[in-house]
């Protein structure tokens, strides 16, 4: 039952029930969260930041990522420059196995623990299992940083052969709710995604799993990705936010308000209070420097320095001086939240 | 958005001399009003070559990012610092 329905305030509900009980919210309490008013967004953000206090703690992750291979994806989400079949500029490019080591080495230089390989591919052929073997060696032998990776949908085999490389994580978000997804990719199945999802959680690596939201979808359909994530149990949601990308299907939707995108950080913490909430793509864009603030203040852990796949992103010590100032160590080498 | 379509023109070398094209959208800058996509700069490397207007090879990692034209060669940008 609804806390609008009980005559409850939903946010006394969530202090009671999640800060105080671990219990996150569900589908329907999300939704009523994504509902409140600005008015209450500031008690919002507070009670989300309590809750990651209390379960994550004030340590931040600190990840760099990097494309592997950009460009020429045969998929259609509907979101991504990166798809060959719209008419983004992005060109298709590899990235040789010394500029790799070289972008971990630098990652690994802000402090961070994480560095995640990511090509844009329906899933990996041989070749690039091939480079991904060589370039997760070469930097394991060069620096002392976690490798994560994402290549799209994988076969059990695949899976176990990431395993062997070392890979400790792997990404591969729903991208949307269940009910949403069909308008955002065409080209596989929701049902494929959890697949791999799967997958990877049974063979010991954590699975890094989120998605986008501003992309038109409804705030029911946003609360559904927050439960169908709650449901899966990632050790990580990366959250991003739509940057509209010039000629792909969402390149002329506006990008997400402020306001709305905060209220949609504090309620997916409030659903996942013991998952590791990472600000991923588009929060220059959306957030901007106040707002970077607001969210780590508001339920984020975790964080992407530097530059995206095929944009840019903040100066990182524009973050290590953000931590800094709001006292959250960057979070070690092999430490657990 | 419509992109100018690089592969239709020759190259034209002119070393130094700024550029034609926009490199953000890839027409012409003589021509209208490119400051959104000057402001689009601060957040996306160029796509597309302003002696040229061919679209390059762009290769962004976490610390800079290196624009490649087939025949005006490569820009470099560090972005941290």
């Amino acid at each position: 039952m609804t806390a609008q329905a009980t005559g409850t305030d939903i946010l006394d509900v969530a202090r009671e029930q999640v800060l105080e009980r671990g219990v996150p919210l569900t589908q329907e309490q999300v939704l009523e969260v994504l509902r409140t008013g600005d008015e209450r967004l500031q008690d919002l953000l507070a009670l989300a930041h309590e809750v990651r206090m209390k379960y994550q703690g004030p340590a931040v992750e600190v990840e760099g990522i990097v494309s592997l291979k950009t460009g020429g994806c045969p998929e259609d989400c509907h979101f991504c420059s990166q798809s060959g079949q719209f008419t983004s500029p992005v060109r298709s490019v590899w990235l040789n196995i010394p500029e790799l080591v070289r972008a971990a080495k630098q990652t690994a230089a802000t402090g961070a623990t994480e560095f995640c390989i990511v090509a844009a591919v329906r899933g990996p052929d041989a070749k690039l299992m091939e480079q991904m073997r060589e370039g997760v060696a070469a930097i394991r032998a060069a620096v002392d940083i976690q490798v994560a990776a994402s290549l799209g949908m994988l076969t059990q085999e695949q899976v176990d052969e990431l395993v062997d490389m070392g890979v400790h994580r792997y990404n591969h978000n729903l991208e949307a709710g269940r009910s949403y997804f069909p308008q955002v990719v065409t080209t596989h199945t929701f049902d494929e995604r959890l697949d791999t999802c799967r997958m990877v959680k049974e063979s010991g690596m954590e699975l890094c799993c989120g998605g986008l939201v501003g992309m038109g979808e409804t705030l029911e359909q946003r609360a559904e990705l927050a439960a169908q994530l709650g449901e899966l149990e990632p050790h990580e949601v990366p959250l991003n936010f739509l940057n509209p990308r010039p000629g792909t299907p969402f390149g002329d939707l506006e990008p997400m308000g402020t306001g709305d995108a905060l209220r949609t950080i504090a309620a997916f913490r409030l659903a996942l209070p013991r998952t590791i909430l990472r600000y991923a793509g588009g929060r220059e864009l959306t957030l901007g420097d106040l707002g970077t603030r607001d969210g780590l203040l508001g339920g984020i852990n975790a964080v992407i320095v530097g530059n995206y796949l095929t944009t840019l992103g903040r100066d990182p010590r524009e973050d290590l001086a953000l931590l800094d100032e709001l006292e959250m160590p960057v979070k070690a080498l092999n430490e657990t939240f | 958005m419509v992109f100018a379509d690089a592969g239709a023109h020759e190259p034209v070398a002119r070393g130094d001399e700024p550029g034609t094209w926009c490199g953000q959208c890839g027409l012409a800058l003589a021509d209208g009003d490119h400051a959104a996509c000057e402001r689009r700069g601060a957040l996306d490397p160029p796509r597309f070559c302003v002696h040229c207007r061919r679209r390059m090879k762009v290769q962004v990692t976490p610390a800079a990012w290196t624009a490649t034209c087939v025949a005006h060669g490569s820009v470099e940008r560090t972005t941290w610092g």
